[in-house]
């Protein structure tokens, strides 16, 4: 078997991205994220960031961890106010900031959707970034529309989550905006390349980034790139681009096309303590609808 | 120097904005606030005036567009009103407690439920304790020479807050009186380039509304307090300086009619002010020596003035247009405590909360309710202290 090409390292320099002084649990996505997004955009960020874990990682004022501006905003209000920070930059010249909405799934999926849909149909410009750890993890690890169907959650505590989780790419893609992305924390060079993009385009890109929370998953903290890996390759989580009408599947996803060569979703699952009372009906639901979500990427490909 | 048209009381709030330019506005519709909006599209599509529009899919996303613009640097103003104004209530706080300064035309309209598009003061009433300036105006003329003063007086290094001003949907919002709109090109130069306290625009990085610690949290909020009593000259000045430039001043944060020589005080706030002022005049005829203190400016609240126009007074009586249930109606409470910092001895007092839900009051209603209160106070008796005077 031939060995993967060895990757060229993303060009940041980790204090340009990070200060001291962040209070990420340990083993937390949301850094690993910020990194990349620093590498590929450069200091000259405005993040937009509405209540969530991350409002909390950026540490306490007057400092903050994260070595670009941000502005902490309502619940459901980082696509508006990232609209119009883009308005007021443009009208003022400025064209050589990027204002990065970043949100997590219930800021987007849920309390949030009504205001990205708008800033999304209006084409404000602005890369929203929606990390999905899959849960609201700030307030406790409530359920989201975006928590996977069978998963526990101190809201969903007995039978896990009874529904499926909201696909936000898809709701994206419906929206005609110029770039859609999904991403995963464990692929730092493909969330890398798809900013790259994002950032040459003027109007409204969304990247969606898969982004496990040892803390509301319930596993080892060590775990949180293998655990985003493992979504990947047991085919739950793909990565793709959507551009005028069309689906490009991502580097790391293209070998799961073929069911045969993805790992048994199993393996993603029995690693997770939020999965630990799933039962096999629902096991099969889950397998039914990666089938669907494959069958569904095919027809755009 | 300026010209005169005849304009609603919405128009007259977009012509102020238009005058203004800001480079930003954004708003969501609902009855009677859409003229506004309505008339600012039309004109910045027209090539009119150029600022960004941004149309918005909601009131909270209005204000919180025009928060994001506003921090960014640009002049921003978004109107609304009612329920409107109270899906954005959360962003509301937000916009003071990050000293930002905008403009927001509040077009009163009850509060539902039932559904009803008359005005009353309730949705203004409800932003109370929300660290913005809060101005009503009377007229049409008012509503926009406010409405320009706000951005003086929100970007004043010694206030650095938000600014509403209200008036009320369809009496003036959608009444037209003769206004007259002052020079563009003055109205531009007296404001000056824009002023905040701090700008994101990506220039060196800082942090906005983070996680605070209780002590600097405090420190922020007793920063608006502060403030909010630093506003009472800028107000005036600003005032003043609108007076010498365009011609017309209106008082500070009240306006006192047939008060200097008055035995009693009537307190009111909004277009119907005028109707009281025409009570008083009959009443003056009949040899009752009332006056009106009208209200321009409820946040900061000018407890001082109230004092100095009603120290001497036998009696005040104050007409509010909303009611915090259960309690009393807002000017006057907020009056009452304003006096009793000042003496021992207070006047007779009643509160009369009327024209509420949009319920037609006239200067009969009003000329009736204070005749009662100042014979029932000459006669040595106790007035009312509170009472929802309903016309059925
Ligand atoms: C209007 C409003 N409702 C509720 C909250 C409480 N709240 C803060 S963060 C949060 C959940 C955030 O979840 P998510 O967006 O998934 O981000 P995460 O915390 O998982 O990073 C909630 C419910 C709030 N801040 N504002
Ligand atoms: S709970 Fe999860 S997402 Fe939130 S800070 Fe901790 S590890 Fe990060």
């Amino acid at each position: 078997m031939s060995q993967p090409r060895p990757k060229q390292p993303i060009p940041y320099n980790m204090r340009d991205a990070f200060l001291p002084g962040d209070a990420a649990c340990s083993g937390c996505p949301i850094p690993m994220g910020w990194k990349t997004v620093h590498a590929a955009l450069g200091g000259k960020v405005i993040y937009v960031i509405p209540a969530c874990c991350s409002s909390v990682v950026v540490g306490t004022s007057p400092g903050h961890s994260l070595n670009a501006t941000v502005v902490h905003v309502p619940f459901a209000a980082a696509a508006s106010v990232a609209s119009g920070i883009a308005e007021a930059l443009e009208k003022r010249g400025i064209t050589d900031v990027h204002v990065v909405a970043w949100a997590g799934d219930g800021g987007t999926a849920d309390i949030g959707l009504a205001t990205l849909s708008g800033a999304a149909e209006r084409n404000n410009n602005m890369i929203y970034i929606m990390y999905d750890n899959e849960a609201y993890m700030n307030t406790g690890i409530q359920r989201s529309s975006s928590t996977p169907r069978g998963a526990w959650t101190t809201t969903t505590p007995v039978a896990g989550k009874a529904e499926q989780k909201k696909d936000v790419a898809k709701i994206m893609i419906a929206h005609n905006i110029p770039y859609v992305a999904t991403a995963s924390i464990a692929y730092p060079h493909d969330f890398y390349s798809k900013l790259q993009r994002a950032k040459s385009i003027k109007g409204f890109k969304f990247i969606h980034l898969h982004a496990p929370c040892p803390v509301g998953w319930r596993f080892e903290p060590q775990y949180t790139v293998k655990m985003a890996r493992l979504a990947v390759e047991t085919g739950l989580w793909v990565l793709y681009e959507y551009q005028n009408g069309k689906i490009t599947l991502s580097g790391p996803s293209r070998p799961y096309m073929d069911p045969s060569k993805r790992k048994p979703i199993e393996e993603y699952i029995k690693m997770q303590g939020r999965f630990r009372n799933i039962t096999q009906e629902i096991l099969e639901e889950i397998r039914k609808s990666v089938e669907l979500n494959w069958e569904w990427i095919r027809k755009f490909m | 120097m300026g010209v005169r048209k005849a304009l609603t009381g919405n128009h007259a709030i977009s012509y102020a904005v238009k005058l203004v330019r800001p480079e930003v506005i954004a708003a969501y519709p609902i009855t009677p606030q859409t003229s506004i909006v309505e008339k600012l599209s039309e004109m910045v599509e027209s090539g009119e005036l150029d600022s960004t529009m941004i149309r918005v899919e909601s009131e909270h996303s209005a204000l919180a567009a025009c928060y994001g613009a506003a921090l960014a640097g640009a002049r921003a103003f978004t109107a609304t009103s009612s329920q409107g104004l109270l899906y954005m209530h959360e962003v509301v706080h937000w916009v003071s407690r990050a000293r930002i300064p905008m403009v927001m035309a509040i077009v009163s309209r009850t509060i539902n439920t039932p559904w009803n598009i008359w005005p009353d003061h309730s949705d203004f009433m409800d932003q109370r304790d929300a660290g913005w300036i809060m101005a009503y105006a009377m007229d049409n003329q008012e509503a926009l020479d406010l409405t320009i003063q706000a951005f003086k007086i929100g970007e004043d290094p010694e206030v650095y807050l938000p600014v509403m001003v209200g008036i009320e949907g369809f009496i003036l919002g959608h009444t037209t009186m003769p206004v007259e709109i002052p020079d563009e090109e003055l109205v531009r130069e007296w404001l000056g380039p824009r002023r905040q306290p701090y700008v994101v625009d990506g220039g060196s990085p800082i942090g906005v509304g983070g996680l605070t610690m209780p002590e600097e949290t405090e420190d922020i909020f007793h920063g608006i307090q502060e403030s909010m009593e630093a506003a009472k000259k800028v107000i005036e000045r600003v005032d003043k300086e609108y007076g010498r430039l365009f011609g017309r001043s209106y008082g500070g944060l009240t306006q006192c009619y047939r008060c200097e020589d008055a035995d009693y005080i009537a307190v009111a706030m909004g277009a119907w002010s005028g109707d009281l002022m025409e009570a008083v005049n009959t009443l003056r005829d009949q040899g009752y020596r009332v006056g009106v203190v009208r209200i321009r400016f409820y946040r900061p609240f000018p407890h001082e003035e109230l004092w100095r126009y009603s120290g001497r007074a036998k009696g005040v009586i104050v007409f509010d247009r909303s009611i915090s249930f259960g309690g009393w109606g807002p000017i006057f409470t907020d009056l009452v405590t304003g006096l009793a910092a000042y003496t021992d001895k207070l006047p007779a007092l009643s509160n009369i909360v009327t024209g509420i839900a949009g319920v037609n009051i006239t200067s009969e209603d009003f000329e009736k309710l204070v005749k009662r209160f100042v014979e029932t106070v000459e006669k040595g008796g106790k007035p009312v202290f509170f009472e929802w005077f309903k016309k059925r």
